[in-house]
């Protein structure tokens, strides 16, 4: 069956950009670690620009939001300032609580013909481990500032105490680690297993899991079983900063493959359906307050029309309204 | 009505949701009677000056396209990516999650995985990876990208023609990516190549030329009021008066057409004329502009436009106020989100305040048309109606949100209280069946056809059980909608899955309740059907 060939092929990608994090490890491509990094950097933050800017400067010619409550109307209807907001703070909290919460996913349901009729069931385990896998690797990526700010900001500190709070093994293993997997997991195991959402899946949507699969392994293997010399990925991480790159010693092969994934994310990123982290903030049918009717949404674009004019129909039916007395505007 | 080639409601039912063993993109559409629309006659293109005026239907092998048809469908692609952050956003951020799969009720009661709202959006998306991204241009297929074929036009007909622009999906997907602006696009398209079906073609062009959809003319849509207040009349012993084309009146009164066109609808449009007769509102039809709805939405964005310009140019020129519209569900998606962008600001109108009640319309400021159900509300709020709900005991009745004055609009509550002031047995249907989880009735959009029934009956089937499930827990008989294309093709609808339950628009039951100055004793309904209990 053909949507399986979309998961070997994400398969085979993920295991190309190891075997080149290998050899790179094996050569002692120093390069490797300089040139793909500002390579990935520049290619992300340009990409990822130039894909915001660009639905940013797309006109919105007509304010279409999508509401999901009542509407401010008359004085005494309670509306529904968040799920149909009437101003920009109620635009604020919807958008608040779709990024932070996942709003939209959180009423999501699941349907089932039960006695000859559609049974709408609860189903949030798709809002939970999304939800899971994304407050995961913020945290993830905010600990990481750590080898990039020297000395560590003390919030930084606080954040991975907390994250490491239950102090499991040693060293400590992060709840976020934790965390990322198992949501990481529920999302590949859906798409490969329900045959509804494994039949709308292109190459993409695996791949970009199984790339961030691959950057949390090798991540986890880095800290807790085969260490590498932090000091030396501090160093390297702020020779990047300072633009002036050092060549590293002593950095172990699973540094180099975790690198590598990562670059690789940062690359793939403005190029696929990740940059829905950039687009979520500009739905128009949820970014806009629904007052319509109390204030003019102007179409930048609006332009003439061609029309049936009051005066074009009287002359095509005068005599039929003079017939049975209806007014005319001519004689 | 014929339901001939229409398997039976427990074959129907029967919905198989496994997915095919080819890929969706290579898994060609298959044109099945009963399942889509005739295409637009050549005559009705030609009046609205539309590019490929020809005969054809979408069962034909060959479509009789411009020879250039793709480079006419791309370059219209580039420019609407341009125009529409819309169109481009929603091309760019899906994910592919799936919440959107089973909302849609045509792929609830299909099964047809194309008719789960992503991958409709991916048939464009496929064409758009390929010819506007980079890496669509590189990887082809690996990134799902796909040529520009006649089987995908085909393709985009059928299933941008079989959905409804309900805007369900959108509610759950955590983008707000909405289908029925996909499907939009995907049609403003097809009709750039001459691609559309007659249902939608065929209203615009009477809309343009006789001011309504159904076509009828000045005399006509006079005939038809005076008829209903005969009708009125014989119920209620009350003559109201019909004014139209009235220069001076307060308000011009704006109603889709078909409340005056047939039942169930007319009673809903008697409910009206009763209630304006009854509180002394100065008002006026208009032969004009005698259509709220607007069939340009289903059709092109620039079709919207020439259609609504009709309805600020007549209270302009009748020298109203403010503007009142009536029951109707695609109508109010445009009023309240396209009228007062395209052709406002209405300068020449003040901002509505309700005569009778001295309520100012702060949400309406701008725009200066209202709700008919606000109006009402506000009436009843501030006791200006006097109403016997126990005329209404012979009915239990749901109600069903219309999709667009739900999803677009908010509207929700205004209904509501209008109907437990006018009634006694009001019974909601399911949670997620309901306000702005409503299900369609499968046949908005233009798709309220008959050689479509199949398709309509499917798309229905989830509404329908929900009505069903009230009808069998509280003997519910009555569906009560303010949408006029839900008046006509509920009706249907009910016929086939739940037999005996009738449609009637909010005003009906209003009318129903309302105690007029001057009645004779109501022994009857507006349907000449007996009252319990009198």
């Amino acid at each position: 069956m053909i949507p399986m060939k979309n998961i070997g092929l994400s398969i085979i990608a993920v295991v190309i950009l190891l075997a080149i994090s290998v050899l790179a490890a094996v050569k002692e491509w120093h390069a490797f670690l300089i040139i793909f990094p500002y390579a990935a950097f520049v290619v992300f933050l340009a990409g990822f620009i130039y894909r915001v800017v660009k639905w940013w400067t797309t006109p919105v010619p007509f304010r279409i939001p999508i509401t999901c409550g009542q509407q401010k109307s008359l004085p005494w209807i309670k509306n529904n300032p968040v799920e149909n907001p009437a101003n920009l703070w109620g635009v604020i909290r919807r958008m608040a609580e779709e990024i932070f919460l996942f709003r939209s996913l959180f009423r999501n349901t699941e349907v089932e013909i039960i006695d000859g009729r559609p049974v709408y069931g609860s189903a949030k385990w798709l809002w939970f481990f999304g939800l899971l896998f994304h407050w995961s690797l913020l945290i993830i990526v905010l600990r990481h500032l750590r080898f990039f700010v020297e000395p560590i900001a003390q919030w930084i500190s606080v954040l991975s105490a907390f994250d490491g709070f239950f102090e499991i093994g040693i060293p400590t293993l992060y709840l976020s680690d934790a965390a990322i997997l198992a949501g990481l997991t529920f999302l590949f195991l859906r798409r490969v297993v329900l045959p509804r959402v494994r039949y709308i899946s292109l190459f993409t949507d695996y791949f970009s899991l199984l790339l961030i699969v691959a950057v949390v392994s090798t991540g986890i293997l880095m800290r807790h079983f085969f260490p590498t010399d932090l000091n030396e990925v501090k160093n390297i991480a702020l020779g990047w900063l300072t633009l002036t790159p050092v060549v590293p010693q002593g950095v172990s092969v699973v540094f180099y493959m975790h690198l590598c994934f990562v670059c690789a994310l940062l690359a793939w990123f403005p190029a696929s359906k990740l940059m829905h982290a950039g687009g979520v903030f500009m739905s128009p049918t949820r970014n806009l307050a629904n007052n319509n009717r109390m204030k003019r949404h102007v179409n930048p674009w609006n332009g003439p029309v061609k029309v049936h004019t009051y005066e074009e129909y009287e002359d095509e039916f005068r005599d039929k309204m003079k017939a049975v007395g209806l007014p005319v505007d001519k004689e | 009505m014929s339901f001939a080639k229409i398997p039976k409601s427990d074959q129907l039912i029967q919905i198989n949701y496994a997915p095919p063993q080819t890929s969706w993109m290579e898994t060609p559409v298959d044109f099945r009677p009963g399942t889509w629309s005739y295409s637009g006659v050549a005559k009705n293109l030609t009046y609205l000056d539309l590019p490929n005026p020809r005969v054809w239907q979408p069962s034909d092998v060959d479509w009789k396209l411009p020879e250039n048809w793709q480079a006419i469908i791309l370059e219209g692609m580039k420019e609407r990516l341009e125009k529409y952050r819309s169109f481009r956003l929603f091309m760019d951020v899906c994910v592919r999650c799936g919440a959107c799969a089973d909302k849609c009720h045509f792929y609830i009661g299909s099964g047809d995985p194309k008719n789960m709202p992503v991958l409709r959006a991916e048939l464009l998306r496929s064409v758009y990876r390929r010819y506007f991204t980079t890496t669509g241009k590189l990887f082809g297929k690996l990134a799902g990208a796909r040529d520009l074929t006649i089987d995908v036009l085909k393709e985009w007909f059928y299933y941008f023609y079989q959905c409804t622009e309900c805007r369900r999906c959108s509610v759950f997907c955590p983008y707000g990516i909405d289908q029925a602006e996909i499907t939009m696009m995907g049609r403003e398209l097809l009709n750039l190549v001459g691609c559309n079906i007659n249902w939608v073609i065929e209203p615009a062009a009477n809309c343009f030329r006789t001011g309504n959809h159904l076509g009828i003319q000045p005399g006509g849509v006079k005939d038809m009021l005076e008829f209903m207040a005969d009708d009125i009349f014989d119920r209620t012993g009350v003559r109201v008066n019909v004014p139209i084309n009235k220069k001076g009146a307060d308000i011009l009164f704006v109603t889709p057409s078909g409340d005056y066109f047939a039942d169930p609808g007319t009673y809903t449009c008697m409910g009206y004329m009763m209630l304006f007769h009854e509180i002394g509102l100065n008002y006026t039809f208009s032969t004009y502009a005698s259509e709220g709805g607007n069939f340009g939405l289903f059709t092109s964005h620039e079709m919207v436009k020439r259609l609504n310009a009709k309805i600020y140019a007549e209270a302009k020129r009748l020298g109203v106020k403010w503007i009142l519209g009536g029951e109707c569900g695609h109508m109010w998606r445009v009023i309240h989100q396209y009228m007062d962008t395209m052709n406002g600001p209405a300068e020449y109108l003040s901002e509505p305040v309700s005569p009778i009640t001295g309520t100012r319309f702060e949400n309406a400021k701008s725009t200066k048309m209202v709700h008919i159900a606000e109006f009402t509300a506000d009436l009843i709020q501030n006791g200006k109606l006097k109403l016997d709900p126990r005329r209404n005991d012979h009915l239990k009745l749901t109600y069903h949100d219309s999709c667009n004055p739900a999803r677009g609009m908010g509207l929700l509550e205004e209904p509501r209280f209008i109907i437990q002031n006018a009634c006694n047995h009001f019974y909601e249907m399911a949670e997620d069946t309901i306000r702005e989880k409503t299900l369609c009735c499968g046949a908005g959009a233009g798709l309220g056809n008959d050689e479509n029934m199949e398709t309509r009956m499917r798309g229905g089937m989830p509404r329908a059980m929900a009505v069903k499930q009230v009808k069998e827990k509280h003997g519910v008989n009555r569906l009560a909608c303010i949408c006029a294309i839900d008046r006509a093709t509920l009706t249907s609808l009910m016929d086939y899955w739940v037999p005996g339950v009738k449609v009637m628009g909010v005003h009906e039951l209003l009318a129903n309740a309302l105690i007029m100055k001057g009645e004779k004793e109501r022994k009857t309904d507006l349907r000449g059907e007996s009252l319990a209990g009198y």
